[in-house]
């Protein structure tokens, strides 16, 4: 009865180059000498283009879904979406660490497979149609992530974050199988579409224990990866211990997959119990809110302080769930789209700031910054003040849409909560704009800038997309907005 | 001559103007020249705003509407009243004002200064031409920004604290207006003022978004018991600061009252006018008594602008009960009248209040009351432009300060002769107050060596008291043109407060 389609391959075009490439990169890579390292980066680079260029082509017409291999990867508006800014900020990634790694002698192909490969479990995760598929993907982007966290293997507080990240991670990842299991044992089947159609959640349901327990481990499985509050343990230590440019991927891209496995899962399979899992997305939004803004006040470290500030803005995230509708999704993929770009610009900039032996992940580091050098202290201001949510700038018409979803929902105490937590969170992206503008620098001299050129325009380039966004926010929203309504029309 | 998108014009010009000084600013007498052009032409552009404004067509003119996001009906939408008008040419006029204002005493990052202020200028004339809410709210809470870095970077000892108590205490209070809109938003269906003003909404309903409104306003007029934040930033704002801060920002609170609150709630300002009447006349009564006690001249000014700004929050609620209550349209008008006169007023006199105590910092760096006394030996025309100023701050009439008062107290009267009888009040305390602030300052023996060795004003100084000056005595003098260009948009508010939404 399964039978193989070969017009399924090029349903996952896009998939099957990324993964050709990488695999031709790493050979290639294998030739190359330290000083060649170069070649693996554009390659990477171009592999990715290549890829988004793929996904871009065949993005499917509006309305349609295409599933391939019986059901178990699906190619629709969503996938598309969430695809091309997967691809976009792991783009990023390459473009800002390559001078941060050469500085710290970590500048090795490994870098560059290992993201290839996790960018590849993204993309099979965000597209999948099966809890099959949805693991294979998961366990490909973490355990990549994993290894990536304990690149700096010489250092003890890598060491120590990966194998916080790997225990934990390997925790949360049991805790979902141990879901899906329930699931399946419930429902008979792993397709997200059929669990959707079977699961009877009614009263009289013989299942309805089995389906209950394995929802609950579904949502704390899916708030481990996201790093919702109470699963959020391991998030500060693995942003502050990972080499920045694993953090800014961590903090970016992985959590653009995050939302999609999220989505899939909640909606997908388990649509009709949406009135059960809004429910405790809104307890672990409100926890995630005052965990991540109060303990971010406190942070004396930069990346440890963006690292609670994620926590409070997955809180913010998951308020776009709430809803349980289109709209509802639409605001929270747009936020975790804005996200993505203003923690690019924030880890970059630690990046750009850092030197040989010098890592500028102290807020003091910052002292000062505007005299030193106004643009990048400026380029700075931007991303802070849109991860505050203060217009014009992006992150406060993010904000807007998911507030807007939660009202709409008709929950206002929800949404007055989450603006008192704003106000809360006001306080520590001030103090860095305060201790760049308002204060001396340690040394007055003119800021060292790295000379990868490159890293510096797209920097520039990507705070000023905070503000362009702000104005031009429309045809992005647009087009998350036309993701959902496909979605929601796919007969079930 | 009649120029297209006017409005837009009067905002980008100046943000635009901020983003070359920033680029080309590297002297400093470029930036501040560059500046100085932008502000002057911005100015000069906003003088055909006035002239060209027909009285007879009700309504919004000069109107602009772009589509922004279609998806939420949010329009880049501009248009303007006379009301907007006079505070938009306020706006104009200060910020050239403070950009002369800031030729000496600001020498460092001048150009940062120069487009910070530019910036905000921008900002400011768009809060009063948006005629969508959300674009209302994004220039509200955008002008935060520049704010921010001006108190910061160029403020006094602990201009940390305060830019920050600033920043945050705005913030808190005009996000629960962002809920408010959005709540709108989802029963009308799109952001323009027009159908939040038309939409129907239960008492329940009026009242959460009335007190969301309040809040946001009440923080930004400021109103006691939320007022605690503007003696901070005053006292550590850069001269320049003050006066924007002073003339204008407070205006948008003001402003926001009669464009949001008393359009959209009508019932509900009704019901809760008694709560900001009394909230009124507490600040200008209890903080008239505050400011008696200060020793730091800027925290005077500032707590005397808590006072008179309690005369157009005053004013504003007032009407609603003439107009309801008293059926009583004609005292209504007076009273927005006399409220909105009392803004322009108040930008004027609090502005040049602020840059006599400037030019006086310049001097001898210290805003303390005692380390002054006797000016008047040294300084002669500074002490003639400071007392006219103290005298229109008391609201001795022929100065601006006395029309706006005097409109709402007789307003007032008509509505209640003890409300009247309080607000009154004030003339005594402020004229305590500010005519014991001369007495201290600028008569009497010369109060020390420092003060001794003062020089008088110098040309750029004397234009810019000098423009303030004209201002005070023509508003004071002959206010008819004012009054003239927002009496149709006043007119227009009474008409609709008549009405019941529910």
């Amino acid at each position: 009865m399964i039978q193989f389609n070969p017009a399924d391959l090029a349903t996952m075009l896009p998939e099957l180059f990324l993964l050709g490439a990488t695999c031709a990169i790493l050979l290639i890579d294998l030739f190359l000498k330290p000083t060649q390292r170069d070649v693996t980066h554009w390659l990477s680079l171009a592999a990715l283009v290549a890829t988004g260029v793929l996904v871009w082509r065949d993005a499917p017409a509006q309305g349609a879904s295409i599933a391939a291999f019986n059901g178990m990867f699906l190619r629709d508006g969503v996938a598309t979406v969430l695809k091309v800014f997967v691809l976009l900020t792991t783009g990023l990634v390459f473009l800002y660490s390559r001078d941060y790694l050469r500085g710290r002698k970590l500048f090795v192909g490994e870098f560059y497979l290992l993201l290839l490969f996790a960018t590849l479990g993204m993309m099979l995760l965000v597209s999948a149609g099966n809890l099959v598929t949805v693991y294979l993907g998961l366990e490909l982007l973490t355990l990549s992530s994993y290894a990536l966290v304990a690149l700096n293997r010489d250092s003890a507080v890598s060491s120590e974050a990966a194998i916080k990240y790997f225990v934990l991670g390997a925790l949360a990842s049991g805790l979902l199988l141990y879901g899906m299991s329930m699931i399946y044992g419930a429902t008979g089947t792993l397709d997200l579409a059929k669990i959707h159609a079977i699961a009877d959640f009614s009263a009289n349901s013989p299942h309805r224990m089995l389906l209950a327990f394995g929802l609950v481990f579904l949502v704390v499985g899916s708030a481990f990866k996201l790093g919702a509050a109470p699963f959020h343990m391991w998030l500060p230590d693995v942003y502050q211990g990972a080499p920045t440019a694993v953090t800014l991927f961590v903090g970016s891209a992985s959590k653009i997959a995050a939302f999609g496995m999220t989505w899939r899962l909640l909606d997908g399979a388990m649509g009709g119990m949406h009135v059960h899992w809004t429910q405790m997305l809104g307890v672990l939004a409100v926890l995630s809110l005052a965990i991540g803004n109060v303990f971010a006040i406190a942070q004396t470290n930069l990346k440890r302080m963006l690292a609670y500030s994620t926590i409070s803005h997955v809180g913010f995230l998951l308020l776009g769930f709430v809803n349980g509708s289109a709209s509802g999704y639409a605001a929270a993929m747009f936020y975790v789209i804005s996200y993505a770009l203003m923690a690019a610009v924030a880890f970059g900039m630690i990046m750009l700031l850092a030197r040989a032996g010098f890592e500028a992940e102290e807020i003091d580091d910052f002292k000062g910054l505007n005299q030193r050098n106004p643009w990048y202290a400026g380029v700075m201001a931007i991303a802070m003040f849109s991860l505050a949510g203060v217009p014009p700038l992006f992150g406060f018409f993010a904000k807007l849409m998911v507030l807007k979803a939660v009202i709409d929902a008709g929950q206002m105490w929800l949404a007055i909560v989450a603006i008192v937590f704003a106000i809360i969170g006001l306080y520590y992206y001030l103090r860095v704009v305060k201790v760049m503008y308002f204060d001396e620098p340690h040394d007055a001299t003119a800021l060292e800038l790295p000379r990868d050129r490159g890293f510096r325009w797209v920097l520039s380039l990507n705070g000023l997309a905070l503000l362009a966004l702000g104005v031009a926010w429309g045809p992005l929203l647009d087009w998350c907005d036309r993701a959902f309504a496909v979605a929601a029309l796919i007969p079930r | 001559m009649h120029l297209p998108h006017l409005l837009s014009l009067l905002i980008w010009l100046p943000v635009l103007g901020a983003i070359a000084v920033l680029a080309f600013g590297r002297q400093a007498n470029t930036a501040r020249w560059l500046a100085l052009l932008t502000a002057i032409a911005t100015f000069l552009l906003s003088i055909p705003l006035w002239m060209n404004y027909v009285p007879a067509i009700p309504g919004m003119q000069f109107v602009e509407k772009l589509a922004w996001i279609p998806a939420l009906d949010a329009n880049y939408a501009l248009g303007v009243d006379g009301i907007a008008i006079a505070l938009i040419v306020l706006t104009t006029f200060t910020s050239v004002l403070v950009i002369l204002g800031a030729w000496g005493p600001i020498e460092e990052r001048v150009s940062q200064y120069m487009a910070a202020m530019l910036a905000l200028e921008g900002l400011l004339v768009g809060v009063f031409a948006a005629t969508d809410a959300l674009l209302f709210y994004v220039f509200f809470e955008g002008m935060l920004i520049p704010m921010f870095i001006l108190i910061g970077i160029w403020g006094g000892p602990r201009r940390v604290y305060a830019t920050l108590k600033f920043f945050i205490y705005t913030f808190l209070g005009s996000i629960f207006m962002l809920v408010g809109l959005i709540y709108l938003h989802m029963k009308t269906g799109e952001f323009s003022l027009d159908a939040f003003a038309h939409a129907s909404l239960g008492a329940k309903e009026q009242a959460w978004l009335f007190f969301a409104f309040l809040i946001a306003f009440a923080i930004k007029v400021p109103m006691w018991p939320v007022h605690t934040w503007l003696p901070d930033a005053h006292v550590e704002a850069p001269t320049g600061g003050s006066v924007i801060l002073a003339a204008i920002m407070l205006k948008v609170g003001g402003y926001g009252f009669v464009r949001f609150s008393l359009p959209i709630t009508p019932d509900a300002s009704q019901e809760y006018a008694w709560v900001v009447i009394a909230m009124s006349l507490i600040a200008v009564v209890y903080i008239g008594y505050v400011a008696l006690v200060q020793e730091d001249m800027k925290k005077l000014v500032a707590y005397s602008s808590i006072a008179h700004m309690g005369f157009v929050t005053l004013g504003i609620f007032v009407a609603l009960a003439l107009v309801r209550v008293n059926a009583n349209p004609v005292g209504a008008r007076l009273a927005i009248q006399g409220a909105m006169v009392q803004m322009i007023s108040h930008g004027f006199v609090s502005g040049a209040m602020f840059s006599c105590i400037g030019v006086m910092y310049d001097r001898l760096h210290t805003r303390m009351i005692k380390d002054y006394g006797g000016i008047v030996n040294v300084m002669p025309w500074f002490a003639a432009f400071m007392v006219l100023f103290a005298m229109a701050n008391c609201g001795l009439p022929g100065t601006s300060g006395f029309v706006g008062e005097f409109m709402v107290i007789l307003a007032a009267f008509q509505d209640s002769p003890l409300i009247a009888a309080v607000a009154a009040f004030t003339l005594i305390i402020g004229a305590a107050y500010t005519l014991w602030l001369v007495k201290r300052v600028v008569f009497g023996e010369v109060g020390n060596d420092k003060v001794a060795k003062m020089k008088d004003l110098d040309a750029r100084e004397w234009i810019v008291l000098g423009a303030f000056a004209a201002g005070v005595l023509a508003v004071g003098v002959y206010p008819k043109p004012l009054t003239d260009l927002m009496e149709p948009a006043v007119q227009q508010l009474v008409q609709q407060l008549s009405l019941a939404k529910m």
